[in-house]
């Protein structure tokens, strides 16, 4: 069981971000979170394809729907593109709009 | 004139012959409207996220053309009096383009300043591998 101060249930959802640099002693932190980078940025990528459904199928969760920044770690403009990308995508049927139950 | 990316799917259940026919008949019309098309990509048979006119498999083909607003009309309309085509996406590319090549000149820069301020190996050994690892 997670204390309250702990933070975020060990489960599927990453924590925001790694703490402040300096503090490594924290002895509080259970687990290591490594620091999200933009895979878009990293990866040097300029045109986020909408033709490409592999690709984004790592930005959308199960149900179809798209994972927030804080989750996958997205820099804001790439986010924009990844969005407009995706919703391309949707509407000439590579990504399903919602996945049914 | 503009670049476009015209994507359309067309019933799983067209032979080949007929898709190729449909293909020549588009690069037509393109051509009829003041257009020029740069390529035409058959991306193939797909599984669809979801069921399009009862149908649960597409034919994908994309074109690349260069042309004006009527020309995309003109496209537009024809792929909707088909009736094998069930699906369609036009996108003007010509932003995403400027954009890429924002992003690019911009890294240009960036590693540009690096070397000069910094000689040290520490920023420009990260980035050598990086670069060797993509080429």
């Amino acid at each position: 069981m997670p204390s309250p101060k702990e933070g975020p249930p060990p489960g599927d959802r990453p924590a925001r971000r790694e703490g402040p640099p300096g503090g490594s002693g924290g002895g509080r932190k259970q687990y290591f979170r490594r620091r999200k980078v933009c895979k878009f940025c990293s990866e040097k990528i300029d045109v986020i394809d909408y033709k490409d459904a592999r690709m984004m199928g790592e930005f959308v969760a199960e149900r179809g729907k798209i994972l927030p920044r804080r989750l996958t770690g997205t820099c804001s403009t790439h986010q924009r593109a990844l969005t407009e990308a995706i919703k391309r995508a949707r509407n000439i049927a590579l990504l399903p709009f919602a996945v049914g139950g | 004139m503009r670049n476009y990316e015209m994507i359309f799917i067309v019933r799983p259940d067209v032979a080949d012959d007929d898709v190729q026919k449909l293909i020549a008949q588009m690069e037509g019309v393109v051509a009829g409207a003041g257009g020029k098309v740069e390529k035409v990509e058959k991306m193939g048979r797909r599984r669809l996220a979801y069921r399009v006119h009862k149908q649960r498999e597409g034919f994908y083909v994309l074109f690349y053309v260069q042309g004006t607003g009527d020309t995309v009309k003109e496209f537009e309309r024809r792929l909707k009096v088909t009736d094998t085509v069930i699906k369609h996406l036009t996108i003007c590319t010509d932003e995403i383009l400027q954009r890429a090549e924002k992003f690019k000149a911009l890294r240009a820069k960036q590693e540009a300043k690096r070397r000069k301020s910094k000689p040290a190996p520490a920023p420009a050994a990260p980035a050598l591998p990086v670069e060797n690892a993509q080429v």
